[in-house]
């Protein structure tokens, strides 16, 4: 059989430390920031938060934190589609999937530059 | 039950009903740990429009925070931590079995790094949220 080079081990990489941060970080995150936050049992003051998101290191720990997940769930999601059956649209589906992922990247940086 | 249709000739597509996971537990079990990247996603997004929002000021912040007030929105953020937590669970006792480490000769139980990483994700975010807490 003859051996195709593929951009599979990038993606995949991706995957596994998208993984990684959303297993370690996420949930304690989407408790605070989902449910403490709005529900008030957390109170966060937004000059405080300011004063945070502004700070150059937490800018790298919040595309950590937002953007690396997203290729995990790219992948997942890929194997989602094909998983129910779509094999059919294995390409198109890549391309949505990662593609997702990468606006999801730009988005976040540029959220991120503004502040 | 419609046939799928190979574009690439050489693979092997097997051929199940879109609802094969639901005939077993661990079936069902490997499509949520896979259908938890999906919440995390979500939460993600929305993390990041309140990280914009707090850069808007005070007011676009408290209209944020309001929105997600609804109990929809609070649904959601329920079932996406059960979603998260079982990420985290499954992703743990993975990388005990995955990620082989070896003192000298001997590889250390893969209970024992599992065991390793549950302490750290409490560690983390036991810091995390005692940072938030303290305001």
């Amino acid at each position: 059989m003859a051996t195709r080079k593929t951009i599979e081990p990038f993606w995949w990489t991706l995957f596994s430390v998208g993984g990684v941060v959303a297993a370690f970080l996420v949930p304690v995150h989407l408790f605070v920031h989902g449910l403490a936050a709005p529900l008030g049992w957390i109170p966060l003051g937004h000059g405080s938060l300011l004063a945070l998101v502004t700070q150059p290191l937490v800018k790298v720990y919040l595309f950590v934190l937002i953007a690396l997940p997203l290729y995990h769930w790219a992948h997942r999601f890929r194997f989602i589609l094909e998983d129910v059956g779509l094999h059919g649209f294995r390409t198109p589906i890549a391309i949505l999937s990662y593609g997702a992922a990468v606006l999801g990247t730009v988005a976040t940086l540029w959220v991120l530059w503004r502040i | 039950m419609t046939a799928p249709q190979p574009r690439r000739p050489g693979l092997y597509y097997p051929t199940l009903p879109a609802t094969w996971w639901l005939r077993r537990p661990s079936y069902f079990k490997f499509m949520m740990r896979e259908l938890s990247s999906v919440f995390v996603a979500i939460f993600l997004v929305v993390l990041l429009v309140q990280v914009r929002r707090i850069g808007q000021g005070p007011e676009a912040y408290a209209a944020v925070l309001q929105t997600l007030r609804a109990p929809g929105w609070i649904l959601f953020h329920v079932v996406a931590l059960g979603f998260a937590i079982f990420h985290s669970v499954t992703w743990f006792n993975l990388t005990g079995v995955v990620q082989v480490v070896r003192v000298g000769e001997r590889q250390v139980p893969p209970r024992l790094v599992a065991g390793a990483s549950f302490a750290a994700w409490g560690a983390v975010s036991l810091v995390l949220l005692w940072f938030f807490v303290r305001g």
